[in-house]
């Protein structure tokens, strides 16, 4: 049996008095150790953080720059773009009747669905918050509609409800009422559209459902004692205090019904009609960009839309001083 | 001004199975304060919720004037409540909080002004009404809590340990401001605290409740010289009454451990009944103040001294509480787990008595005590119940 090797037969030298010791085992003099861990430590964060950075770099830095240089091209995808200067942006401003009307689509649909999503993810968690019994799965079964609402399945299938003979028509008509195709009527379209986004108010509910956990029990009780009812309750007390989270809901729905995109793509069978009455921001973009092949329009675009998300969140954010109320302030 | 009524008050939960408050029966005069004091999870809070209308009941009578209340809505019981966290509306002014069942109440702008103006006088809060709760100090937004109550000039003031939040100083400040505001006022007050000093100093009376039944209601001295069982003569006091196994013999004397006690005349004739108990065990309990060191007592008497080590002093400045190791077998006052205060006496032969500062001790060192006999406690080994008749 052959000896093991001994502690003496060790490869690493033990480290002097005052030195640190590697990872790897080498010692270091105590001066420079400091920095050659700290180093080492730097090299292990950024190998860790290398998937996210090329996310970061591949798939938003490089692309959006090339969006922002590809804004001020003519570029048709099969021949190399041509410098036009701010030609895109003021053909925007200017004589694109079919781009003036996507604007106010969009504009009428973020005005309808941001403040009716709030509204109905409120009013909901409001009544689950009240105790009900089975609670866990209501809270699942409003909260699904907000992961499967923007696929491609989900438009598919709201295109069948609103259709003509529709199950929307068919509930219609157990109360005598006589439908009608509201998916292709220029009249209702959008408002399918937006009834499709607001029915994804689960996420916003969930917010909401946390928040009011927090507000605690003894400012009702007192309210109760002080002879208020439940609306004085919920006015003086229960909104005043969601105002934060209002808010921070507020923000992200905006962000979101501006790039909303596949739910009025699916609807209207990517036309954004009929008769453009669904031809949102997002979708004249991508006809004009997939479909027209004129990637520098598409590019310009984008930036106008990026910016006037942009403003709309600071408006929301500036208005913020006069209605949100935070409790340490 | 009313007064208040509990008769048989009872809430179970689960079904019957806990009792949180067990047949309270009370009568509260009017303009009278009442402490409900108790250690954690007694009923205490339970029992003032009850008389909120916060918590249904589950059996029993809460009475409020000549009104049975039992299922009026608590806005109709004419009470205002104080709650522990204050339970001010974070996004409102001081002003508003003060206003708010005004305000509900759709009285007149100029009344709501007048009254949350005199309010903001009598609590000093006149300065500050324009802030937000979140800018007031511990003891501001106690005061601001107080307004909300007295300003709607309520029958009743039901107040859940509304100085547990502040710091040990203001406790003590806004203690005697809460209790002079009161007596000012004149409000029939039930206030509820686990803190026995708070329920001493501020009571009329005190009511101890445990596990929901209530041990003892009388004025605070009175709970203090006279405790009912043992549970009530631990738990009022600070330190806590030291307790021991004892017996008396014919002399009639007090066999502690291997001391001998001699019990005056007065101590009979003041507890008939404790002549039944020669010959038999008991509980004998001492408060800390009534044992003296017998080197600094006016006049030495052997007949009632002890020897004892000292085990550990803590030097208040006015007085010195020593922690002794005597020749006794302490009693077990079984309580609920909560109260470590009471336990921590339980320790077999310790004993804490409170000399002068005159008393020079150190660790280790044996020390002759003296009992003041007169003030000797006793009580029934197998119930705990105080004996007098």
């Amino acid at each position: 049996m052959k000896p093991g090797p001994g502690p003496e037969k060790s490869a690493v030298t033990p480290a002097p008095q005052g030195a640190a010791v590697l990872p790897s085992g080498r010692a270091v003099p105590a001066g420079r150790a400091g920095t050659n861990i700290r180093r080492l430590e730097n090299r292990a964060a950024y190998m860790f953080l290398i998937p996210w950075l090329a996310g970061l770099f591949g798939i938003t830095i490089i692309p959006v720059t090339v969006s922002l240089y590809l804004s001020f091209t003519d570029y048709n995808v099969l021949s190399a773009p041509t410098w036009v200067g701010l030609e895109n942006y003021e053909k925007l401003i200017s004589g694109d009747r079919r781009y003036e009307n996507s604007l106010w689509v969009t504009l009428k649909f973020v005005g309808y669905s941001v403040p009716l999503v709030l509204v109905f993810s409120l009013t909901v968690a409001v009544v689950l918050n009240r105790g009900l019994a089975g609670l866990a799965i209501y809270r699942s079964l409003f909260y699904v509609p907000s992961l499967i609402g923007a696929s491609v399945g989900i438009g598919l299938l709201w295109y069948q409800v609103f259709g003509e003979r529709g199950v929307f028509n068919d509930l219609l008509g157990l109360f005598g009422f006589e439908g009608r195709s509201w998916v292709t009527n220029p009249r209702y379209a959008l408002s399918t559209v937006i009834a499709l986004n607001v029915w994804t108010f689960g996420a916003s509910m969930v917010i909401f459902l946390a928040a009011l956990r927090q507000i605690p029990d003894s400012y009702y009780e007192a309210a109760s004692i002080d002879g208020a009812n439940g609306w004085q309750k919920f006015r003086r007390i229960t909104l005043p205090l969601l105002t934060p989270v209002i808010f921070f809901n507020m923000v992200l729905l905006t962000i979101q019904s501006f790039q909303s995109f596949t739910q009025a793509f699916v609807i209207s069978r990517g036309t954004g009609g009929p008769v453009d009455s669904t031809l949102l921001y997002t979708v004249y973009l991508y006809q004009r960009a997939f479909q027209h092949l004129e990637m520098g329009y598409a590019s310009a675009m984008a930036w106008v839309l990026l910016i006037a998300i942009a403003l709309f969140t600071a408006l929301i954010f500036w208005s913020a001083k006069y209605w949100v109320f935070y409790g340490d302030k | 001004m009313a007064r208040v009524s509990l008769q048989n008050l009872t809430k179970t939960y689960a079904g019957g199975y806990l009792r949180a408050v067990d047949g309270l029966n009370v009568d509260i005069a009017d303009g009278e304060f009442l402490v409900l004091v108790g250690p954690s999870g007694c009923g205490k809070s339970t029992a003032l919720r009850m008389i909120a209308g916060l918590e249904d009941i589950t059996d029993g009578a809460v009475w409020i004037g000549d009104q049975f209340v039992n299922d009026v809505h608590p806005k109709d019981r004419d009470i205002a409540m104080v709650f522990q966290n204050y339970a001010l509306y974070p996004h409102m002014s001081v002003f508003d909080n003060i206003a708010f069942a005004l305000q509900i109440s759709q009285m007149p702008r100029s009344e709501i002004d007048a009254r949350v103006r005199e309010a903001a006088r009598i609590l000093e809060l006149t300065d500050y009404l324009k802030r937000r709760p979140g800018h007031l100090s511990g003891g501001q937004r106690q005061r601001v809590a107080m307004g909300r109550a007295i300003v709607r000039n309520p029958s009743v003031f039901l107040m859940d340990e509304p100085l547990s939040n502040l710091d040990a100083k203001l406790r003590v400040q806004m203690r005697a401001e809460i209790h002079s505001l009161q007596h000012r006022l004149g409000v029939t007050t039930i206030y509820v605290t686990h803190d026995q000093t708070e329920a001493m100093t501020m009571g009329d009376r005190v009511a101890l409740l445990k596990d929901g039944v209530l041990q003892q209601v009388d004025r605070p001295t009175d709970i203090y010289n006279r405790p009912a069982n043992t549970f009530v003569a631990a738990f009022i006091g600070s330190p806590t009454m030291n307790l021991y196994h004892a017996a008396i013999d014919g002399g009639p004397t007090l066999k502690l451990g291997s001391s001998d006690i001699r019990i005056p005349q007065s101590v009979f004739d003041a507890r008939p009944g404790l002549s039944r108990y020669k010959g038999k065990p008991l509980i004998a309990g001492i408060r800390p103040e009534d044992i003296g060191d017998a080197a600094t007592a006016p006049q030495r008497d052997p007949s009632r001294e002890l020897t004892a080590k000292v085990e550990l002093f803590e030097d208040l400045g006015s007085d010195t509480l020593v922690h002794l190791g005597v020749d006794a077998q302490a009693a077990e006052v079984r309580s609920s787990d909560s109260l470590d205060e009471i336990k921590s006496n339980d320790a077999k032969g310790r004993c804490i008595a409170r000399f002068t500062a005159k008393s020079e001790v150190a660790i280790d060192q044996t020390v002759t005590v003296q009992l003041d006999t007169e003030r000797l406690h006793f009580f029934d080994a197998e119930t705990g119940e105080a004996i007098w008749t």
